[in-house]
């Protein structure tokens, strides 16, 4: 009797998708188990159910050899199941101390919890200080107080869900020296990822899915990086290799001395950004989120033009006073981070969405009348081109999952061939297949000379397509790098704010 | 044990079908209700409800009078319609009605001896223009001082209210007119032309219509409609889109008001054919209900105009033969607009009965 936990054929559906299909494993106590899968794989799905968020349709658990029946997070909480998310849950405004108070479901005395604390953070090295705002906070330290918020209810299983995607590599060190010492002391662990270094490294069993399937549940001994990425993809990807042979020395856009104070504890103040992008290029900005590269962002698409010194030039235009339209009007193309609500209205239909972004070859209004004809066959290519999965163009954009509507949103600023493109977390949870062909399609558009401004904190990604690299860190920009000549480690040092030269 | 239990749930895409038949749902609900009140204030529904339903508009008579009120009622709320599809809750309409009727009106006072063909077309641009004006205050405030549009709009209403109150009992004042508040009359030329000898249905009518096909044009055709609609979702999409929310909360205002001082203008130079205090019953709030009710669309607000404008003649009606106190008509448009609201539920949900072993 040595499984903590027994998934037995658990199934639920959503309106249109099977998320979990008759999905059984066990995973034994005391261990590190990895879930391993794409985003859209049910991984998400199948925990919620753990976690009580979410009712299967079919199938048990059992949890220490007993029916688990939980219907809420207090429930699992109390019966010692515990859970990070991805995206934290915690009260930006309030101090650390106050987020901890809050997130505690029974009556503790406060000398008890300080003691508690004190224990909890010496034993698993996690330190903290109490008094902190959230918000001075770097995404490392978030994490440190959902997990001790979590540990102070001592659960038995603790399932973490891609906990890595925020942080710095060394802070991704520490994370893992911590999860060491929780199942030493007796812990086990569930580990979701799509990272498979992160399963090699640290699990000692791995569950893969794949489409609301299982695809295979074993030790994670004879299993290679490799091994676990065909069982996740499915299919062997192509390789991408960037190329330099392209690029031509002209300098396209170029950002000089541009700063920019918020007086606003939210935001991160811009310090004398300057970098340059040639023609054909993919430069990339590197850097953990928070670090002013949404506030960067809103001044390279124009959405705020309010900075407080320097200038940005697009062949040889000062453009920083234009507005997005003006901006587009130079055939200058935008993709922002968020998908919904900001590079689509989710309440939209992909033709109306189209509409968003006009540039002026697209003639998809005369005299402020919409020409509906226009769209329809704009929207139907790049439905083609990009592989879109939607019953059609007049399908809400919110019907779409995430990968998706990325990729539409990419092909729609994509397919107006654009001299530069702005882009920001281009592969930001989404799958892999989608990934790869968005990234491949950046590479082409490239090649046909178009500028192409990457910010991102994937690593990956930047390695794979940029041909040179900056980090951002606190609002300043570091110096760049060839891609080719520079190391991950010296940037990600960089990106934790170790500046040695 | 096998129990059904209803389940809310949601759908994986809105219903149209529902969508349509909200309304007439929420109707039928207020009619069942209203049955319920007048048995218990001792009526005999039935009767009751012919009364307020069937009888107002058993004639010819009767349906001018129902086409009188709707348009207005019509005509303010798909002016409203700009705002809310821009989630700008401008509930002053009423005020900018107000506004609409003092400007067209003044001109048609200083105008009073002129018999001219221009004298209507330029009271109706004069009331567009008051109107507008009135309704850009807002505009104005909420985008320099980010004030909050729903009270500011609101207490302009009783600002315009008083200001009429002022010109019409001062310097407006009818000189042979006794000392009632009220103004001289405007000269025919001033007035709206009747649509058929002996009912009073104007050409205030047609404008509405004209005016909605106009809007609906704009709302389904336009970058402009497109605009609205899109920073009514997402003020974030609409920056990214690149569009001047200042230029898109402006328009909305200044549309909204000058429809609603269209409408104002429409009543004193139709009906009326001067000035006074009383000049419309509450139309700019009750639109509010009619914009709600039509779900914002054209179409759907001129049914709306139609069903509200009745409990405006069914109460008359009612007081007339059957001694029911006139609120009834309001409880009536708040019953509407309550079960219209509960039923929008079922657009985006759907209730489930499900198989459950307990």
């Amino acid at each position: 009797m040595n499984d903590i936990l027994k998934i037995n054929s658990i199934t639920k559906t959503f309106p249109r998708v099977i998320a979990n299909k008759n999905i059984s494993f066990s995973i034994k106590k005391n261990s590190v188990h990895a879930l391993l899968g794409e985003n859209g794989a049910g991984k998400s799905t199948l925990v919620k159910i753990l976690y009580g968020l979410l009712k299967p349709d079919q199938g048990e658990i059992y949890f220490n050899g007993s029916l688990l029946k939980i219907s809420s997070p207090s429930e699992a909480r109390k019966k010692g199941i515990g859970m990070v998310f991805q995206h934290f849950s915690l009260f930006e405004s309030l101090t650390v101390r106050e987020n901890l108070i809050l997130g505690i479901d029974e009556k503790i005395s406060y000398f008890d919890l300080k003691n508690k604390l004190k224990d909890i953070s010496s034993r698993y090295e996690l330190p903290l200080d109490l008094d902190a705002p959230i918000t001075t906070l770097s995404a490392g330290e978030k994490q440190r107080v959902e997990i001790v918020r979590i540990l102070l209810q001592d659960p038995q299983l603790l399932i973490m869900d891609e906990p890595t995607s925020v942080l710095t590599p060394q802070e991704v060190t520490n994370l893992f020296k911590t999860l060491d010492a929780l199942v030493k002391e007796g812990c086990t662990i569930l580990y979701i990822t799509h990272k498979l270094e992160e399963v090699i490294s640290l699990c000692n069993e791995v569950t893969i899915m794949r489409n609301g399937e299982l695809i295979d549940s074993c030790s994670i001994k004879n299993q290679t990086a490799e091994t676990l990425a065909i069982k996740m993809l499915g299919e062997r990807l192509g390789e991408i290799k960037t190329d330099y042979s392209h690029l031509s020395e002209k300098i396209s856009f170029k950002v000089n001395n541009l700063s920019a104070q918020f007086n606003d504890p939210f935001l991160t103040d811009l310090k004398e950004i300057n970098f340059d992008v040639k023609e054909g290029e993919i430069f990339g900005i590197a850097g953990v989120a928070g670090n002013g590269q949404s506030e960067l962002m809103d001044f390279l698409t124009g959405e705020n033009t309010l900075i407080n010194s320097g200038s940005i030039i697009f062949n040889g235009k000062n453009i920083e006073t234009f507005n997005p339209k003006n901006r587009r009007d130079l055939s200058i193309a935008f993709v922002p981070e968020n998908r919904l609500g900001h590079s689509a209205v989710p309440e939209l239909t992909l033709s109306e969405n189209i509409l968003l972004s006009q540039f002026p070859n697209n003639n998809f209004s005369n005299y402020g009348i919409i020409n509906h004809q226009n769209i329809e066959i704009y929207v139907d290519q790049v439905i083609k081109d990009f592989n879109v999965v939607t019953p059609g163009s007049d399908a809400k954009a919110s019907s779409l999952s995430g990968g998706n509507l990325q990729k539409f949103v990419i092909g729609r600023e994509i397919s107006s061939n654009p001299k530069l493109l702005i882009i920001s977390h281009p592969t930001w949870g989404i799958d892999a297949g989608a990934e790869f062909s968005i990234r491949e399609s950046l590479i082409n558009l490239s090649k046909k000379g178009t500028s192409i401004i990457v910010i991102s904190q994937d690593l990956d990604e930047l390695f794979e397509i940029t041909h040179r690299i900056s980090v951002i860190f606190n609002g300043s920009l570091s110096s760049s790098h060839k891609t080719r000549d520079v190391s991950v480690e010296k940037i990600g040092l960089l990106m934790g704010g170790h500046t040695n030269d | 044990m096998i129990n059904f239990i209803p389940i809310i749930e949601s759908r994986s895409q809105p219903s149209v079908f529902i969508n349509i038949l909200v309304p007439i749902i929420a109707v039928f609900l207020t009619l069942l209700t209203g049955s319920i009140i007048f048995s218990l204030m001792g009526f005999d529904p039935i009767f009751a409800l012919y009364t307020f339903f069937i009888s107002p508009i058993s004639n010819s008579y009767g349906i001018s009078e129902l086409l009188l009120k709707a348009s207005p009622l019509a005509l303010i709320a798909i002016g409203l319609a700009f705002c809310f599809k821009n989630n700008i809750y401008n509930i002053g309409a009423e005020g900018q009605l107000t506004m609409g009727a003092i400007f067209g009106g003044g001109i048609g006072i200083y105008f009073h001896e002129v018999n001219g063909f221009w004298l209507l077309p330029l009271m109706i641009f004069g009331g567009a223009i008051g109107g507008a004006f009135w309704g850009m205050i807002p505009a104005l405030l909420k985008i320099r001082f980010n004030t909050n549009e729903i009270l500011t709009s609101l207490m302009l209403v009783y600002i315009a209210a008083l200001i009429l109150d002022y010109l019409v009992v001062g310097p407006w004042k009818d000189p042979n007119g006794y000392s009632f508040p009220k103004t001289r009359p405007f000269n025919d030329s001033g007035r709206m032309p009747l649509l058929f000898q002996g009912l009073r249905i104007h050409l205030g009518l047609i404008i509405t219509l004209v005016l909605i096909f106009i809007s609906w044009f704009v709302f389904s055709k336009t970058m402009f409609g497109f605009q609205l609609k899109v920073s009514g979702f997402s003020p974030v999409a609409a920056r990214y889109a690149g569009f001047n929310q200042n230029i898109i909360i402006y328009s909305a205002f200044a549309i909204c008001g000058a429809f609603a001082g269209i409408a104002g203008l429409g009543e004193v130079s139709g009906p009326i054919g001067l000035l006074y205090r009383d000049i419309s019953p509450n139309y700019g709030f009750t639109a509010i209900i009619v914009a709600f009710l039509g779900r914002l669309h054209p179409i759907g607000i001129i049914l709306a105009a139609l069903i509200i404008a009745l409990t405006y003649l069914g109460a008359e009606d009612a007081q007339l033969f059957m001694q029911i106190p006139p609120a009834v008509g309001f409880v009536f448009q708040g019953l509407v607009l309550f079960y219209l609201l509960g039923a929008e539920v079922l657009i985006n949900y759907k209730i489930v009965f499900n198989k459950k072993i307990i």
